[in-house]
């Protein structure tokens, strides 16, 4: 495995230097992993990485490029936006030289539509929040606060708003309200029933399973062509 | 639902799976362990990687396997103090939907 950087073109101008973990040897197809978001990305980061190295095994390349505002990222989250993800994950398809895309739950709604691959588990962008704001309420509840979810969302489109410790833009939270995952014409969906046993991302604490790894590459694997 | 009185087993006996399954997944439970989950079993406030986002995770979850929608103003620490608590919320859910 390879560690390295790579350059993100930023909405705003100007060019962010992201960390890329990369599994490349020149060996032909080359999946660009693109993460879950937010507090799933944690929960999903080891496993991820997991596949990679299943997928290194059978003889494919793959790379998983930090996005602005994730994971090593200095860009603030609060500066980014949805369709500046999009753009980024554009740009590292290309600079990196990737072939496929494999997207991990709210990961497919960054997914390039052109490119071949396959969305693992995807979901709306409203869910994906649905579940932060109702984290946010509980917190509130517990600290003897009463929030209610949609008087958050409408602060939400018009301030921003932090949601689970992650601070989201007013841009980044009505795109994401707005974001189904496109498959396009060459995206496979990969359901949790195909790989077999409990869903990582539910987990409270992170956790890593090597045979749902290898189930998961195995799938990519054989239809890779 | 005008009782608060147990709700009959008939009606619980599938939530009670989807919710044990469900504990399962978020807490990584033994099938042993999750066997053992009884109506005083402390969930949210007793366990400490039972924290808001995993709450959150945890409703969501049941919210797609059963079918239903669980409002904000329904969500209170009682509910989800214990396993019969929640167990409880979702029978009488199901029996209003």
């Amino acid at each position: 495995m390879l560690t390295r950087t790579w350059p993100c073109p930023l909405s705003g101008g100007g060019v962010s230097h992201e960390l890329a973990l990369a599994f490349t040897k020149d060996r032909g197809a080359n999946v660009l992993m693109i993460p879950p978001l937010f507090d799933e990305h944690n929960k999903l980061r080891a496993q991820i990485v997991a596949v990679m190295r299943c997928l290194d095994r059978a003889g494919f390349d793959s790379v998983l490029a930090d996005l602005p505002g994730c994971n090593e990222s200095l860009v603030p989250l609060e500066d980014v936006t949805l369709s500046g993800w999009r753009a980024a994950i554009h740009a590292a398809a290309e600079l990196l030289g990737c072939t496929h895309v494999l997207a991990w739950r709210a990961g497919a709604l960054l997914a390039p539509p052109e490119l071949p691959g396959w969305q693992y588990a995807p979901l709306t962008g409203a869910k994906q929040l649905r579940a932060m704001l109702r984290a946010r309420t509980i917190a509130a509840r517990e600290a003897g606060k009463a929030e209610v979810m949609a008087d958050l969302e409408k602060i939400a489109r018009t301030d921003g708003i932090a949601l689970a410790g992650w601070q989201l833009s007013a841009e980044l939270f009505t795109g994401l309200e707005a974001a189904e995952p496109q498959t396009g014409t060459f995206q496979h969906i990969i359901t949790q029933a195909e790989i077999g046993g409990p869903a990582l991302w539910l987990r409270a604490e992170p956790e890593r399973d090597d045979e749902q790894a290898d189930a998961l590459a195995e799938l990519v694997v054989g239809q890779i062509g | 639902m005008a009782s608060k009185l147990p709700v009959p087993v008939e009606q619980t006996g599938d939530i009670d799976l989807v919710l044990r399954q469900v504990l399962q997944d978020v807490l990584g439970l033994s099938d042993d362990r999750v066997a053992e989950l009884d109506a005083d079993s402390g969930l949210f406030g007793h366990l400490p990687e039972l924290d808001s986002m995993a709450v959150a995770g945890l409703l969501t979850e049941i919210e797609d396997r059963m079918d239903i929608i669980i409002e904000d103003d329904e969500v209170d620490g009682e509910m989800l103090e214990t396993f019969g608590g929640l167990l409880t919320f979702l029978a009488e859910k199901r029996a209003d939907g």
